[in-house]
């Protein structure tokens, strides 16, 4: 059975930055065999390492501009990524990269991006329609992973 | 004003929580001033007030993605104050105490090996395509390998020890809900070693390279400077709890041991009108020559000695290059950074033999009071979280002063002295050029991430801008 691995992050007290991290919990709910659920306030190197573990990896994030509900894009590693000027935040097309530098492994890796609306004040609620796109997403991936159908961003 | 023309560093994050850098020429392209520009959080003091005082460890950790174990630690230690005063059970100081250690031992680590190793590795004027953490990986993979799994390290003790990586509920007004099993401790010791030897070795690199290049590396953004930090009532390097010292640019005492509770008798904020962020500084000497530096070479500053024998001795080889005085020198946070690594290490090790880390007495209670403080040591310096609490549970005021708040005055000083030193008479912003400013703020770690992380972030850009607000130059990177 293949392993996959997916990684929800954002802030969850700045409004739809908390995308990723809510859908990571109720992915994590369900339980389903050979998915890891993971969640962080962003993505860092050690990521990479678990990365390297999967043999696919979803990393699911608040989108700010995409058409909404979701994108869903495959993705490749990419160095480019990594900021270099104060943030320990890392891009996951970076993590990807690291992971095979590092480690040797390459999964197959998607971004999910769940359009948010509301991201400048604090608060630990999403807006109605994020909470919308965040659903639609779901029921996009939840069948996929439950079945462990190939992912493809041409079914979107 | 009119004749200075603007060079403009400018990361650009999704929302906000953005620094700018903003470096004003003159019409013969010599620097007149250097501003860094950082939007600090904004409203969490009043997005916090009505909230039950016993949700504050957990809600604060919503205020940064890089380092909510500070905020939550020093608003636990806080609320302390409210329900028991600030003496817990062994176990829940102990507990505390891992917690906090590993944070730093991953902290530090992310740092060093993250956005560090490169420029030390490859230099400053590297290709910037090879000049970060994948080049490191591939020219040194087992490096990049022992900076992801350090990381990895200190996160898990977080897990083991919060209860849970993010949004971690481990620390509660008066102690902690839970102790380290047996089974969590044997899991952490069996790697212990291999970190002990890890954490030598970062150690070894920081120092051999700042000791090889002392003679560039001594004025680079360097300039001397008030030093503060907590530290133990002995004079020990105290991360987790101590009063208050503060030492000038020659090591004399500004003023030491001072309670928790009287920070702001000591230390008070300036707002300026250019910045979002305060401007804290030592009130006796006032806020033309109170400002101070934090963070781990301010702290190995300050102190009189180190608890763990290695770092002791590491730190001994560090104040022997400024002769036993305070080392003023930027880029000696690195160093100081690395001895902290290990100092952690050490710290961890010795918790983890403490058997009081499996006690089940984990919460005290004593007598309700209305206000609480607490400071800690964050990685990247000193936190302040100050709170008062009504008679129905609920927080009415709240005061926050966080490292990097501290750290502005001296980041602007570090950046005018690098943009002096290397960007006069030159009206382009430059690869090299604007890597010297970074590398100058990347020295003191900043947090400008208060903000929200997604997809969609813009580069790193750079401009060069004259007095009537037309482009000169301008450069991305990212």
């Amino acid at each position: 059975m293949p392993t996959t691995l997916v990684i929800g992050y954002g802030n969850p007290g700045r409004l739809d930055d908390g995308l990723g991290p809510a859908l990571a919990d109720r992915l994590e709910a369900l339980g389903i065999p050979g998915v890891t659920v993971d969640s962080d306030y962003q993505l860092t190197v050690e990521d990479a390492a678990a990365v390297a573990q999967h043999d696919v990896v979803v990393f699911a994030d608040a989108h700010v501009s995409c058409d909404p509900p979701f994108s869903f894009t495959r993705m490749e590693p990419d160095p480019g990524g990594i900021l270099s000027f104060s943030s320990h935040h890392a891009e996951p097309e970076a993590v990807l990269a690291l992971a095979k530098e590092a480690f040797g492994k390459t999964p197959a890796a998607f971004a999910l991006g769940i359009r948010g609306y509301e991201f400048n004040e604090f608060g630990e609620q999403l807006s109605e329609s994020a909470r919308r796109n965040l659903d639609a997403a779901l029921e996009f991936l939840v069948p996929r992973l439950q079945n462990q159908l190939i992912l493809s961003e041409e079914e979107v | 004003m009119a004749d200075l023309k603007k060079i403009t560093i400018e990361p650009v994050t999704r929302v906000e929580g953005h620094g700018k850098v903003t470096i004003l020429l003159d019409e013969n392209n010599k620097v007149k001033q250097a501003r860094l520009h950082i939007v600090e959080f904004r409203g969490f003091e009043r997005f916090i007030q009505g909230r039950p005082f016993w949700e504050a460890p957990v809600a604060v950790q919503r205020l940064c993605g890089i380092c909510p174990v500070s905020h939550h630690l020093a608003a636990a230690k806080a609320m302390d104050w409210i329900v028991s005063g600030e003496n817990l059970t062994p176990t829940a100081e102990k507990m505390r105490r891992l917690m906090h250690y590993g944070q730093t031992y991953q902290s530090h680590a992310l740092h060093f090996f993250h956005l560090v190793s490169p420029d030390l590795l490859f230099g400053f004027d590297a290709d910037p395509a090879i000049r970060n953490v994948i080049g490191v990986a591939q020219k040194f993979p087992e490096l990049a390998v022992q900076g992801v799994m350090m990381r990895k390290y200190g996160q898990e003790i977080i897990k083991a020890t919060a209860g849970k990586k993010i949004h971690g509920t481990g620390a509660i007004p008066g102690g902690i809900n839970k102790n380290l099993s047996l089974a969590e401790r044997d899991g952490f010791l069996a790697d212990l070693d291999q970190h002990m030897e890890w954490a030598r070795g970062s150690l070894k690199i920081a120092k051999d390279y700042t000791v090889e290049h002392l003679e560039t590396l001594a004025p680079f953004g360097s300039f001397d400077s008030n030093h503060l930090s907590i530290v133990r009532e002995d004079g020990a390097m105290d991360l987790y709890n101590g009063k208050l010292r503060a030492i000038d640019k020659d090591g004399n005492k500004i003023f030491d041991m001072v309670d928790n509770f009287k920070y702001h008798e000591t230390i008070a904020e300036e707002v300026r009108d250019w910045s979002y962020m305060k401007f804290p500084f030592i009130r006796s000497l006032g806020p033309q020559d109170g400002w101070y530096r934090v963070g781990p070479l301010a702290r190995i500053n300050t102190c009189d000695f180190i608890d763990t024998p290695e770092a002791e001795a590491a730190r001994k080889e560090f104040m022997a290059v400024t002769a036993g005085k305070p080392n003023n020198i930027t880029m000696a946070y690195h160093w100081a950074r690395m001895i902290e690594l290990l100092h952690a290490a050490e710290k961890i090790k010795e918790l983890l033999h403490d058997p009081d880390l499996q006690g089940t007495d984990l919460v005290v209670r004593g007598d309700r009071r209305e206000e609480g403080i607490g400071i800690i040591e964050a990685p990247r310096g000193t936190l302040f979280h100050h709170y008062k609490v009504n008679e129905d549970d609920q927080i009415t005021m709240c005061n926050l002063i966080v490292s990097t708040t501290s750290n502005n005055e001296p980041m602007n000083r570090a950046v005018q002295k690098v943009a002096e030193d290397h960007i006069s008479g030159i009206p382009e912003v430059t690869e090299g050029l604007l890597n010297r400013v970074e590398v100058a703020i990347r020295a003191y770690d900043p947090c400008l991430s208060c903000a929200t992380h997604a997809m969609g972030q813009m580069p790193l850009s750079v401009k060069l801008v004259d007095a009537d607000g037309n482009v000169l130059s301008e450069r991305s990177k990212g």
